[in-house]
């Protein structure tokens, strides 16, 4: 003990004659936040006045238009200053500058390089550096793209940098990253090493997960941007959507991987054999997720039809504020959650900045809401514009739910004084029958054409679904599915069976407008099947990609659903003990312990037989990681399509020195990963420009160019 | 096929259907289950892992095997469930349930979002009623206008408009 501390006092020592250029590289990053405050406050100023200028028509000393690219040119620089402070906090990190006690906390000098990087967004000050330093890069690109159009650019531009004051602020003032651990001084002794990054947070997902989730959050203020400035300047026509389109499903696509990362992240590294559990972080990541692909249906309503200017208006500022609530819950701890990494003061910060965004909504709505009159009118109940109606209605209904479900404590505890908790069984009750009418609207809405349609065609395009419908569902029940256990209702089974009956009538409605399309251009072009469906996605890439992304949300509503069907079981697993599970057999090699700088392991080798036959081997694991003094379970699992089998370490028991094993066999969960998959591949099908007529026509041979003169101008 | 004889058809066919869904349901009405399941899945752990009582993965745990305990008490002794979840309250308070009661104020966690989707759902219809009611604007008479009065031409148009996917273009 007493060589540990003069080592300890030593190395400290020692450190402290090459710690100037940490203390230097503090300096530098705080220097950086504050110039890139100053920058931020000057383009929105700047900005602000010159568009107030330009609008107003009023002459100035200076001309505005100067005046609006001086204030564009503050925020590239800007970027440049953000990006100075976030390179310094890594800098930092790898050269474990335990002086900064944002470091100190978050780091270790045996972290594996990768989870260096993720000590950047491990703690409070460093993620909202990375909320800034991600916004700055959208803003530099916003800023660099400004010439698609100038006045609106310089809008959206000047809203960012407010933005951006917002978070700079409160780095600067409320969450330094660069705060010097107390009473330190330059050339002092500092900690020979630090507490370590917090173990659920060493996985490799956990490197690529959080940047994604804020990548999603941080990009809904681009189209928050352009949406409000567009109103602000009552931008003509609906040019400004088709500008934001790109980012908004860029921004929707990172949200969506962040949010499945985190699942698979919570599948992997939690050991409790789920990947969603509906806490409140989880939560706040969805419901900007739900508003954000509402807006991305109902806008298409905006640029077809000229409707519904205001409701998507207030949809990407819901998906903005959401975005902050979201930040808020997860940051200031205002509701309990299983991984709320950080925890702090900073709640009141970002109920003003709330507060103020949504007053500078509301006014600028109602000064300007003349300007989001509706240009035309509906003509049927049953028709493309109401399916987007309804489904703009089931999506704000779940998003409502959740959030009413996340804020219930809350408001409970204000009204009765006692807090209640809502978990899992009453979002299952709740959410989970809105989620499955939402997936029938997926299938139901492309069938139905624009405008109106007739019982003959509502015939023509529903009979094939429904049959898929009820095959399913007696095939379900034939092969021992079925809902209802010991006389009465079992909801995880019932639902398990709509999901599947849904979500087969969906996939064939959306396989056979597939074929139907592909049917027509493979007549007249001779072509073969596969490639007039190729012909056909690549000629309405938007509308099609969008059919892709739908296939890959039933698929993953088919992973879903298997949870249903989830089994486990717990034993004490001596040498060649054994235990069963579905199909497989598990039997104990052995069990051993490892160590490495970073952890010490205990691990079981178990070989898994399925029919007397050994198949394949897996190794759980139970980790304790020797900086932060806190355990982690490595779970081993064995994915195929049918099924995971998900075996997890649970720990030793004290009294035998044997592991105790838990086995899972969860059905389906593969499906899930595999939507993402189908859903990232349609979002960037539909990002691709279609085929224009003139393009088209270039590939086609003359002769057959006449006749497909129809088919190219249909769709978009 | 008239249309009378169409429409009984087709009723026929969906209460084949029923018919078919029904005896299969009573096929299963048989499986035994776990109560201690159902019920440690209604619970919370009170460890501070804000997991389920019967999601709890803690080895070591030292409120799991207890809890589950007590259950497994509660319900040798024949109490019904709702004694049992009575009993949780009056020991750990209202947060050992997973959910909000159906009584008093938490009553409204379960009405305030169907109450929501219901008020949304009927101003929907109410809305598509409207703008229906309002007619065709300008461009919508113009379409009229320009299609043919003749059936055979609004038969072809409307079949390009299907083949060619123009009238549900995304």
């Amino acid at each position: 003990m007493e060589n540990e501390l003069v080592r300890r006092e030593v190395t400290g020592f020692s450190r402290a004659c090459d710690n100037h250029s940490g203390v230097l590289m503090a300096t530098f990053g705080s220097f950086c936040l504050l110039i890139a405050l100053v920058l931020a406050a000057y383009n929105l100023f700047a900005g602000a006045v010159a568009l107030r200028l330009i609008a107003t028509g009023r002459a100035a000393r200076i001309s505005p238009e100067r005046l609006a690219d001086t204030a564009r040119r503050a925020g590239i620089a800007g970027f440049v200053a953000v990006t100075g402070a976030a390179f310094a906090l890594i800098w930092s990190v790898f050269t474990n500058d335990f002086s900064i006690t944002y470091i100190l906390e978050h780091s270790n000098r045996a972290l594996p390089i990768p989870y260096k990087f993720a000590a950047l967004w491990s703690g409070q000050e460093g993620s909202l550096l990375l909320w800034a330093w991600l916004l700055g890069i959208y803003g530099f690109v916003l800023r660099l793209r400004h010439k698609t159009d100038v006045k609106l650019y310089a809008y959206a531009g000047t809203i960012l940098s407010g933005i951006q004051v917002f978070f700079l602020a409160v780095l600067v003032f409320a969450a330094p990253p660069f705060s010097l651990l107390p009473g330190y001084v330059a050339g002092g002794p500092i900690p020979a090493d630090g507490n370590g990054l917090n173990p659920l947070l060493q996985y490799p997902e956990m490197v690529i997960h959080p940047p994604m989730l804020y990548l999603g959050y941080v990009g809904f203020s681009v189209p928050f941007a352009f949406a409000l400035g567009a109103l602000m300047m009552r931008y003509p026509g609906e040019k400004w959507i088709r500008i934001t389109r790109t980012w908004t499903m860029v921004t929707w696509l990172f949200l969506t991987c962040g949010i499945f990362l985190g699942m698979h992240w919570a599948y992997a590294v939690l050991g409790w054999g789920g990947y969603w559990g509906w806490d409140p972080v989880e939560n706040a990541s969805f419901m900007p997720w739900l508003t954000g692909t509402a807006f991305l249906h109902s806008v298409m309503m905006q640029e077809r039809k000229g409707m519904m200017k205001s409701w998507n208006v207030w949809l990407i500022f819901s998906t903005f504020l959401l975005t902050m609530l979201g930040t808020l819950l997860t940051r200031a701890g205002l509701v309990s959650s299983v991984h709320a990494f950080a925890q702090s003061s900073i709640g009141t910060w970002f109920v003003v900045f709330m507060g103020i965004v949504l007053a500078v909504c509301i006014f600028t709505y109602i000064l300007q809401r003349g300007h989001l009159k509706t240009e035309h009118h509906m003509e049927s109940l049953v028709s493309r514009e109401s399916s987007f109606l309804f489904n703009n209605l089931v999506l704000l209904t779940a998003c409502f739910v959740i959030l009413w479900g996340t804020l219930f404590p809350i408001i409970s505890e204000y009204v009765q004084g006692t807090k209640v908790t809502v978990g899992a069984p009453f979002y299952n009750r709740v959410a989970v029958p809105i989620g499955l009418f939402l997936v029938f609207l997926t299938g139901v809405g492309p069938l139905l054409p624009w405008r109106a349609t007739s019982f003959k065609a509502i015939k023509r395009n529903f009979v094939l679904p429904v049959i898929a419908l009820w095959v399913t569902v007696i095939v379900c029940l034939a092969v021992g599915v079925r809902p209802w256990k010991d006389g009465s209702l079992d909801s995880g089974s019932f639902y398990a069976v709509v999901a599947f009956a849904v979500a087969a009538a969906v996939l064939t409605a959306i396989i056979a407008e597939f074929l139907r399309g592909a049917g027509v251009i493979s007549r007249q072009t001779n072509r073969n099947l596969f490639a007039a469906t190729w012909l056909l996605t690549r000629r309405n890439t938007r509308r099609y990609g969008g059919y892709i992304v739908h296939i890959g949300v039933v698929v993953v509503v088919i992973g879903l659903a298997g949870s249903a069907f989830n089994r486990s079981i717990e034993s004490e697993m001596g040498l060649h003990s054994k235990m069963s599970i579905g199909p497989y057999t598990l039997e104990c090699m052995g069990f051993t312990q490892d160590s490495n700088q970073n952890y010490n392991s205990d691990y079981a080798v178990l070989d898994v037989d399925q029919g007397g036959k050994k198949i394949f081997q897996v190794t759980p694991e139970r980790r304790f990681y020797l900086a932060s003094g806190q355990p982690q379970t490595m779970v081993a699992i064995h994915s195929i399509p049918e099924w995971d089998l998900y075996v997890v370490y649970e720990g030793t028991n004290p009294d035998t020195g044997q592991p105790i094993i838990k086995a899972f066999l969860n059905p389906l969960v593969g499906w899930i990963w595999f939507g993402l998959v189908v859903i990232v591949f349609g979002t960037f099908v539909a990002l691709v420009p279609s085929l224009t007529p003139a393009t088209a026509a270039l590939r086609v041979p003359a002769a057959k160019a006449a006749p497909m003169t129809p088919v190219l101008k249909g769709g978009d | 096929m008239s249309l009378p004889s169409r429409l009984k058809f087709w009723t026929r066919a969906v209460e084949a259907c029923v018919l078919v869904v029904a005896i299969c349901f009573s096929l299963g009405a048989t499986t035994p289950t776990s109560r201690l399941n159902t019920l440690s899945h209604q619970l919370m752990c009170q460890c501070g892992c804000a997991q389920l009582l019967g999601e709890c993965d803690h080895v070591g745990c030292p409120d799991r095997d207890k809890e589950l305990s007590e259950l497994t008490t509660d319900m040798a002794a024949g109490m019904t469930d709702q004694q049992i979840m009575d009993a949780f309250v009056a020991k750990y308070g209202a947060t050992v349930l997973a959910a909000p009661t159906t009584k008093g104020f938490d009553l409204v966690a379960w009405i305030a979002p169907f109450a929501v989707f219901a008020a949304a759902l009927l101003g929907t219809i109410l809305l598509i009623r409207r703008w229906g009611g309002l007619g065709g604007k300008p461009l919508e008479a113009a379409t009229a206008g320009a299609e043919s009065s003749d059936p055979a031409d609004r038969e072809r148009l409307e079949r390009i408009r299907r083949e060619t996917g123009s009238e549900s273009g995304f």
